[in-house]
């Protein structure tokens, strides 16, 4: 597709979240220039700050950093876990990207997470709620877009379930008796199951064993290739960025030091902590 | 020693003082305005402890006037302890003509029935209620609660529906069925049976509810609508008396309790005292109407 100034699916501009009080310098003495995101002068905690990109349809998108670089914060933010300081986001399927997402009310941030995106978590606990039947899980985020059918609930909830390798007998045990690997496939079946256009995976793989991470890798991969999802992909794992992403935005310190094509990045790195990444690469 | 003239009697009138009394009534009107929101009031102290009734008492006791005449049923009955006591702190305190008569009674306070007795519009209708959450088995914060009736975030209840149907074959709540009230908000009609839930829906009384130990008001005003939560396939529906009838009157189109004789023998009968007496008597009774009832055969004719 071609991408041009009108056909996004999602900008963000100026994204930053601040824990604490900050001052005017605080953005200014914090980041990847002083290696810190501490305020030296009010002691505020810069998150992230300042994060522009336009995500296209169908484009997947890596962010890759250290820990505690603002990587997962980006997502939480625009997943609404979590409150902004200031920054705009746009989201073409609502309201045609003219409504500022990020200062819609509750009910309407809901409806957007409901129908829009899908989020999955490092943590399954997180994603999931584990006094429900994986089943239940599916139909909560059914039911959030308005399916009022329990048989047509449970059609789609083991349509997904095959979709994503999980047996379908176990659809009505908890996610708490399934493996890692399981969960997190359950995770994956919940967040893709209204269809939603665009799609957040926060360090996916980590926590699983190297033929586990593959399948669910592999998954992903397959589904964005089948419903053309548009994915942002938060890792700290070079490898998972290379084999998922399109472009590639590197973070430090809650900032963007360098972004691109994956490849480019990967092969021809610019900036020092980039160079650094790359040459840690096993 | 000046005799004191000014006080006759030793409590206010309705025991409750003229302020505590308006306070609750300010409540109740905004509970009436926003059909099935819990409004938080005072819940003053009581001569019986919280959870036992005080609720209820507490809305009586706000807005009983000279005139009014009070019934009161614990269960279905007119007779039984917590009515009994009730009934007669209410009499001591109001001196109001306190009645068994469904019909007669301009106030009726209830334990966890609705009369099968159509209600009129001259009525308010009172629940004592234990739990005025409803989505507390889904959800234990206060907080979380709040704000998900605020923003009609429903989601957890209806899973847990879809999880029981998923584990038993139905929707396993019998008693204090979760009805949304005026399309907004899901309320917790008191743990009335299932059977009780149609007769709020379009009722010509104003239904008031009244937690004590939870401090939450709320309400259900005439003609409004009251529907149990169910399914596009699977329905609500009542209590199922089919294959079974009033030993007194061979009815089967109202709630029945089952009773164990001397001998062993098991028997069922109509739950409501006072209708069960008219249906003795052979007085007339106009029963509430709903679709329930209507698609009902009674097993004895």
């Amino acid at each position: 597709m071609e991408r041009n100034d009108d056909n996004w699916l999602l900008r963000v501009r100026n994204l930053t979240k601040i824990y604490g009080e900050a001052n005017e310098n605080t953005l200014a003495l914090t980041g990847p220039m002083f290696n810190s995101n501490i305020c030296p002068e009010t002691d505020s905690i810069v998150a992230c700050a300042g994060i522009d990109f336009d995500l296209y349809p169908g484009e997947v998108l890596g962010i890759v950093g250290e820990s505690g670089s603002g990587k997962s914060t980006v997502v939480k933010l625009l997943y609404f876990d979590m409150e902004q300081t200031v920054g705009a986001a746009w989201l073409k399927p609502y309201n045609d990207g003219l409504i500022n997402i990020l200062s819609e009310s509750n009910q309407k941030k809901r409806f957007i997470r409901n129908h829009l995106m899908g989020m999955v978590y490092q943590n399954p606990r997180d994603g999931l709620n584990f006094r429900f039947s994986s089943g239940g899980n599916i139909a909560e985020k059914l039911i959030m877009a308005g399916n009022m059918h329990v048989g047509h609930i449970r059609e789609r909830a083991s349509d997904l379930l095959n979709k994503t390798e999980v047996p379908v007998q176990r659809m009505d045990d908890r996610p708490s008796s399934f493996s890692g690997g399981m969960q997190q496939r359950v995770q994956i079946s919940k967040a893709i199951a209204n269809n939603p256009p665009l799609l957040f995976l926060d360090e996916v793989t980590t926590g699983l064993d190297v033929s586990v991470q593959a399948r669910v890798l592999d998954l992903i991969r397959e589904l964005q290739q089948d419903l053309g999802i548009a994915m942002i992909v938060v890792s700290h794992d070079l490898s998972v960025i290379r084999m998922l992403t399109d472009r590639t935005m590197v973070m430090k310190n809650g900032r963007i030091v360098e972004s691109g094509l994956t490849d480019q990045i990967l092969q021809d790195p610019q900036h020092e902590y980039s160079q650094l990444l790359v040459s840690s690469l096993l | 020693m000046v005799e004191n003239k000014k006080y006759v009697n030793k409590y206010n009138f309705a025991f409750i003082d003229e302020a505590t009394k308006k306070e609750i009534r300010r409540k109740l009107l905004k509970a009436v305005a926003i059909p099935g929101y819990q409004v938080p009031y005072s819940s003053p102290e009581m001569p019986i402890s919280r959870g036992w009734g005080t609720g209820g008492l507490h809305v009586t006791l706000a807005i009983i006037g000279k005139a009014d005449v009070f019934k009161i049923i614990d269960q279905g009955s007119d007779a039984s302890v917590n009515a009994c006591n009730l009934r007669e702190f209410v009499h001591m305190m109001t001196n109001c003509k306190t009645t068994f008569d469904t019909r007669e009674a301009t106030l009726i306070q209830t334990r966890h029935r609705v009369t099968e007795e159509e209600l009129n519009e001259n009525q308010i209708y009172i629940y004592q209620v234990p739990q005025p959450e409803p989505l507390r088995g889904v959800e234990r914060y206060e907080n979380k609660t709040r704000q998900m009736h605020g923003e009609a975030d429903y989601a957890k209840m209806w899973v847990s529906l879809y999880e029981q149907i998923v584990r038993h074959g139905d929707i396993m709540l019998g008693a204090g069925y979760p009805v949304k009230v005026n399309d907004r908000y899901i309320m917790a009609p008191s743990p009335i049976p299932k059977w009780d839930c149609p007769n709020i829906n379009q009722s010509k009384a104003l239904h008031l509810f009244g937690a004590g130990r939870e401090k939450r008001l709320y309400a259900v005003p005439p003609y409004t609508k009251v529907e149990p939560l169910e399914f596009e396939d699977i329905k609500f529906h009542p209590e199922d008396f089919t294959t079974r009838t009033c030993f007194k009157t061979g009815y089967n189109k109202a709630y029945l309790d089952e009773l164990y004789f001397d001998d062993g023998t098991r028997h069922f009968v109509i739950n409501d005292s006072n209708f069960l007496d008219k249906m003795v008597n052979n007085e007339p009774i106009k029963q509430h109407s709903n679709k329930y009832l209507s698609e009902l055969k009674n097993g004895a004719e």
